[in-house]
């Protein structure tokens, strides 16, 4: 334990409102804390800089599951557990579903919220290539209201976002419009569990007439941030799910990708294997789609 | 016997008058190895099983001592060089820190194993990275973590070598004349006379990693120091008495000024053997220096990055084969890298030589293997001690050459299979039984290998997930090498005590493979009382004699073997002098344990290690008996490697093996199963990542061991043969498992995908480098 | 006002405690050293090996990743729950008897998790038990005879013989 726990203030005000104050009236200052599975292990290493931390644990308005019938809302105080557990996530959207199993094991999904998984931007994190092929809308809150971004929109770069320093993630909003959408989504890690991304790819589409009506691809740790895969997008929209389609799918994403060296993985590996899952993806696209 | 009231003055001295008035035991029965038992063999619950499931056992972090420091350590950034200054910042108050350098040493400044080449701390020089310069305590542990960060070193560095070839090269020599820590020859027949009329020549080249223990609990010490005691420390450790001789020669103190005591030790594999010796100098020095007892318990990244690790390894074979496949020569080659210091490397090379043949006749056999220096943390034992090394090259090159003559592996290693009676590549010759072809049938029957292997090569035409299925076969000599148990020279036994316990001494330790149950198991069944009326006296130094460190898959067999002797010489002695009956309960037992006591003072039976007859072991030349016993196996792996993300997967693992008699068969099975999953870890997923000779993934998340859903299914089989000489009857187990999975794995990939893998760890990415290519015209055009 | 004292009140393994001290410390380093209950392991400070696992609110989790403000009148059970007057938790018996624990050092993480995961699945699937245990690394046992511990809890809860 390299961390000092005398040099870090922690309040818990306990309400939204109470901590929009607080965000608002010292921006900067003030660091939100949720379930801890990042910051505590950064204070664990003696890397955590921040001295002050706002509690946003169990807040509430923050940790809510709420279905209308366009879309479902998931507050950002959300536990993995929580979104794997809910009914309508599983029916309507398996790939956060499954996604939500991925974030370390059962102790970690207990206390890793979905705002946290987004807002530490890792591109590698695990919530995001399932809420990018599902058009999420990601709803900002502060003092001075509310406001919506695309959540394709949400990352400028390298752990870098538009999030305020006086914001929260208060909403991730997904349109109900997926359940007949083919989907597919894989995450290759060091293991098969408590391992972090070395690259994973999402796809939802639509077949209507024998070519691709709709598709989102997203992938993770093939670009500085989570990020939807336009070129592999644009190579099968359009298009039936020929060798040609997928060809050009993969020579598409081969030249968009672009993945790092790093501790956990290869950027060769990184790039192969994201291609190779783009074409697991088609295949299984080409199998369910279908000519109708 | 209270150790408080009786000091730490010598009870074995006590007892040697014991064992001379009643003589050496050679002429007490010796308790058949085949005969009917009724707690050796059973399945009893292990000894501290009830502390350990209520959270109840004592590790040394659990544990404060009134007035308690903390220590930590100012670690070398570079990985060879001198150290110019050490400027202490001047805005922190260091009169309220206590100090260490090597300037404070009492006695002589290196860790004492085999050679003393060692220090406890960089004096001027440091020869690898992370190596331990200075020593700083506190009563508050955040203050000492803030000085560690306040002290500053300048280094001139040196040039450094980080690799075997570097080394090798010796154009740059950073340990002895020339870099060569160790070096081996072992020759059998005429091996250059063999290539003329070999029908078949095959060369290969195997390498393997650095594997970290991971232990999940870290090293730590408790220290205190006394003007009139002297030195005690408390730890996670597996040899006391190599502590205390460490402790003697740092602190220049005799025997009976040092004791060391045991805490309950979370897992250890080797890694715990020697390396607490440098810890506990550390601790103990700080102890001396703030006057105050010391605790030093590193955190994970600390452990990680400081201590001991398996060697790295290179094995290159060339073999010669006649026309029907059988060997006619073995020229290999053997290079390990030692790190900085040599410490355990002459040890692991030895043994990796010993094991590099691998259960096979042949009758013309050279091994040359050396032991390189690098500027990298001193390798150390890990659960094999160079025998997985060795055993890896060995069983992927029969596959290799299989491959290459035409013929299938299985039928080649049945074909060169050691039997009663031949002998190996020291000349040793086979006389307990060699049941290799019993374990194999046994590993083929149990996981339907030819059918699968048939089945999977249909299947693997249109899945993009390819199967396959690999063996080993190999055996583990027991105990330590040649002459080597004569030279430890273990000293064991049982007492009782006046509260009516009868216990076990022993220096032999508990970290969770069984030490504790077996012990007992034998000395109950052997003195005839029941298992829950024998307890272990503490592991203490100032109550327990030196039976030896708890290393090479010795303690069943060698301890087990003294503490069976002595249990009989015990109620031998009550027989003769306290009139204990033919048969007797318990009660009759204590009581004639008290009339003993009333003449003698103490009722203790001590035995020496007695070597087996007809050990002849030539250390020049490397022939003779090399091990007093062997235990056999073969692992056969099912592994799946994805096409898609290069990934291989154990499916399915089986195990078959003879390791004498089972002393307990649910604890025999969790050490098999243990070892195989670090088998796996070790071929499939852990690899030590150096940048500049420091460990780079110093944690938990990218030190990558299996997790429960990574472990396949572990399959179980013993052959038993008791052997004569070992503990009702056993032989060794705890490394065994270890030394199968990584060649079986790399075989079974062999035969999923036909691409031959020569090293490990492999990972995915290694994998997607050498699986055909898919797509040649966009790989070309990503580069 | 860095890490100024605060009072935090919870309950551990049914009684009520309350310790002073500052919010950021980790709820393992409060159990450990201020409440003595050493049961609670370190075998990272990174929430990878489980070996720190406590049932919190009835939800594993890992006290090292924890900040103690964060268990303010929560309901915290460790290892040094399980066994209820003298008589050992199921779990604890299975292990005892199935060989679940070697060193013992991962043992009461282990056990969290396992109780964990009978509480919210009596009867799980081998694929459960896996998943369930996966955030607590064993060096020693390979996890088999610790999913043949679980599996024997499960099976003797399930024939009603400690109804807990």
């Amino acid at each position: 334990m390299r961390g000092n726990a005398a040099a870090h203030d922690m309040v818990a005000p306990g309400t939204l409102s109470a901590v929009l104050d607080l965000l608002a009236a010292e921006p900067g200052k003030w660091t939100p804390i949720a379930g801890g599975t990042e910051l505590m292990v950064a204070h664990a290493a003696g890397r955590l800089t921040s001295g002050n931390l706002v509690s946003v644990w169990d807040i509430p308005d923050l940790r809510f599951v709420e279905t209308t019938p366009e879309s479902i809302a998931l507050g950002g105080g959300s536990t993995f557990r929580d979104l794997r557990t809910n009914e309508t996530i599983a029916a309507e959207f398996p790939l956060l579903a499954e996604a939500s199993t991925w974030i370390g094991a059962i102790a970690n999904q207990n206390r890793a919220t979905l705002a946290g998984n987004i807002v530490n931007g890792s591109p590698a994190a695990d919530s995001s290539p399932a809420l990018l092929v599902y058009d999420a809308e990601i709803e900002l809150v502060s003092v001075r209201g509310k406001r919506r971004v695309p959540y394709h929109a949400f990352h400028t770069g390298y752990k870098r976002s538009l999030l305020a320093p006086d914001e929260l993630v208060l909403t991730v909003h997904l349109p109900r419009r997926f359940a007949a959408h083919c989907q597919y989504i894989r995450k290759v890690g060091t293991r098969r569990a408590m391992a972090i991304s070395k690259v994973a790819l999402a796809g939802t589409a639509l077949i209507r007439g024998g070519v691709v009506s709709e598709v989102r691809v997203a992938a993770a740790s093939l670009a500085p941030y989570p990020s939807r895969m336009r070129k592999a997008e644009a190579a099968i929209f359009g298009n039936g799910i020929s060798p040609e389609t997928m060809h050009a799918a993969r020579r598409a994403l081969l030249d968009e990708a672009r993945p790092i060296d790093d501790i956990r993985s290869t950027a060769e590996y990184r790039r192969r294997v994201g291609a190779n899952l783009l074409e697991e993806f088609l295949a299984e696209l080409a199998k369910t789609g279908g000519s109708g | 016997m209270q150790a408080e009231a009786a000091g730490f003055a010598s009870p074995p001295l006590r007892c040697m008058l014991t064992l001379n008035l009643y003589g050496r035991n050679c002429g007490f029965p010796t308790m058949s190895t085949h005969a009917k038992t009724r707690i050796v063999g059973a399945p009893v619950l292990r000894k501290e099983g009830i502390d350990k499931l209520l959270g109840r056992a004592r590790y040394v972090d659990d544990i404060e001592r009134e007035g308690m420091w903390h220590g930590a350590t100012v670690r070398s950034t570079i990985p060879r060089g001198f150290i110019k200054t050490i400027r202490f910042d001047r805005r922190m108050d260091w009169k309220e820190f206590a100090v260490a350098t090597a300037a404070d040493i009492p006695g002589a400044n290196h860790i004492q194993l085999i050679f003393a080449d060692q220090p406890c701390l960089a004096d001027g020089k440091v020869n690898h990275c992370d190596e331990a310069i200075l020593l700083i305590a506190h009563r508050d542990k955040q203050k000492v973590r803030e000085a560690v960060a306040a002290v500053q070193i300048e280094y001139e560095p040196l040039p450094a070598v980080f690799t075997i070839e570097e080394s090798e090269r010796q154009d740059v020599i950073v340990w002895g004349a020339d870099n060569v820590l160790k070096s081996f020859l072992l020759e059998k027949g005429d091996v250059d006379g063999a290539w003329a009329a070999a029908a078949h020549i095959v060369e290969g080249e195997y390498r393997t990693g650095a594997q970290e223990h991971l232990y999940i609990e870290n090293n730590g010490i408790i220290a205190e120091y006394d003007a009139e005691k002297g030195v005690t420390a408390w730890g996670s450790l597996q040899c006391p008495y190599y502590v205390h001789k460490s402790l003697m020669a740092v602190f220049g103190l005799p025997e009976d000024k040092v004791r060391v005591i045991q805490t309950e030790t979370g897992g250890a594999f080797g890694g715990k053997e020697d390396y607490p010796s440098t810890l506990a100098s550390h601790a103990a020095l700080l102890a001396k220096k703030c006057g105050h007892p010391v605790k030093m318990v590193y955190d994970r990244m600390e452990d990680l990055a400081a201590t001991t690790k398996r060697h790295p390894s290179r094995v290159r074979h060339k073999t010669a084969l006649d026309a029907d496949g059988r060997l006619l020569a073995m020229d290999i080659e053997i290079a390990t890298d030692g790190g900085a210091y040599s410490t355990l490397s002459s040890t692991v090379l030895s043994r990796a030589t010993l094991h590099s043949p691998g259960p096979y006749a042949c009758p013309n056999v050279r091994v040359r293997s050396r032991a390189w220096a690098t500027n990298t943390v001193p390798y150390g034992a890990f659960r094999g001690f160079g025998a997985p090394q060795a055993v890896f090259a060995i069983e992927r090159h029969m596959d290799e050459v299989a491959a290459a003559i035409g013929m299938d592996p299985v039928e080649l290693r049945r074909k060169n299979f050691l039997h009663d009676g031949d002998t190996t590549a020291t000349e040793q010759v086979m006389r307990e039984p060699v049941i290799l072809d019993k374990l194999l049938d046994r590993a083929l029957a149990q996981s339907d290998y030819h059918a699968k292997r048939t089945r999977f090569a249909q299947e693997n035409r249109i899945s993009a997930v390819k199967r396959g299925l690999g063996i080993a076969a190999f055996y583990h000599g027991s105990g330590f090498t040649g002459s080597g148990e004569r030279y430890l020279n273990s000293l064991a036994g049982v007492d009782v005590t006046p509260e009516g316990q009868a216990r076990v001494l022993v220096s032999s330790t508990e970290f969770g493979q069984g030490t504790n149950t077996v012990l007992t198991q034998i000395a109950a069944e052997a003195i005839g009382l029941s298992y829950d009326d024998v307890v272990m006296a503490p592991p203490d130094t100032g109550i327990v004699p030196n039976s030896g460190p708890t290393v090479a898959s010795r303690t069943a067999m060698v301890v087990g073997r003294l503490i069976e002797r002595a249990s009989l010489q015990l109620v031998e002695m009550l027989r003769k002098h306290a009139g204990l009956a033919a048969d007797f309960t318990t009660a009759e037992f204590f009581a004639a344990c008290a009339r003993y006591r009333a003449i003698e003072g103490e009722v203790v039976s001590l035995c020496r290690y007695e070597a087996p007859p007809s050990i002849y072991w030539d250390d020049q030349k490397y022939r003779g008996e090399a091990y007093p016993a062997y235990a056999w196996a073969v692992h056969v792996a099912q592994v799946a490697v994805d096409t898609v993300t290069y990934s291989a997967e154990v499916e399915e693992f089986w195990s078959v093996q003879e390791v004498g008699r089972v002393l307990n068969p649910v604890l025999a099975a969790g050490q098999i199963e243990g070892g195989i999953a670090q088998g796996i870890g070790y071929a499939l997923y852990e690899k030590v990542l150096l940048q500049n000779g420091h460990m780079a993934n110093n944690q938990m998340t990218n030190y990558i061991m299996p997790t429960a859903e990574d472990v396949p299914p572990i399959h179980v089989h013993f052959e038993e043969i008791p052997f004569s000489h070992g503990g009702y009857g056993a032989k060794g187990i705890g490394e065994l498992p270890h030394d199968g999975p990584a060649p079986a794995i790399l075989n079974a990939i062999r035969d999923a995908t036909g691409v031959a893998f020569c090293m490990i760890p492999l990972l995915p990415e290694d994998v997607m480098a050498r699986l055909a290519v898919r797509h040649p015209v966009e790989e070309a055009a990503s580069v | 006002m860095s890490g100024a004292q605060t009072a935090i009140e919870f309950t551990v393994n049914g009684e009520r405690r309350c310790v002073q001290t500052e919010p950021m410390k980790r709820l393992l380093d409060v159990l450990r050293e201020d409440l003595h209950l050493t049961g609670t392991k370190e075998g990272c400070g990174e929430g990878e090996c489980g070996s720190c696992s406590v049932r919190m609110n009835g939800e594993l989790v890992n006290s090292c990743l924890v900040p103690v403000l964060q268990a303010q009148e929560a309901t915290i059970q460790t290892v040094e729950g399980l066994a209820c007057d003298g008589e050992l938790h199921p779990l604890q018996r299975a292990f005892l008897e199935c060989g679940g624990a070697q060193c013992g050092i991962c043992t009461p993480g282990m056990l969290m998790a396992a109780t964990h995961l009978l509480a919210t699945n009596p009867n799980p699937s081998m694929a459960e038990i896996r998943e369930g245990l996966a955030g607590n690394l064993c060096r020693c046992t390979g996890f088999v005879r610790i999913f043949e511990s679980v599996v024997a809890a499960a099976t003797q809860t399930h024939k009603g013989a400690h109804a807990r």
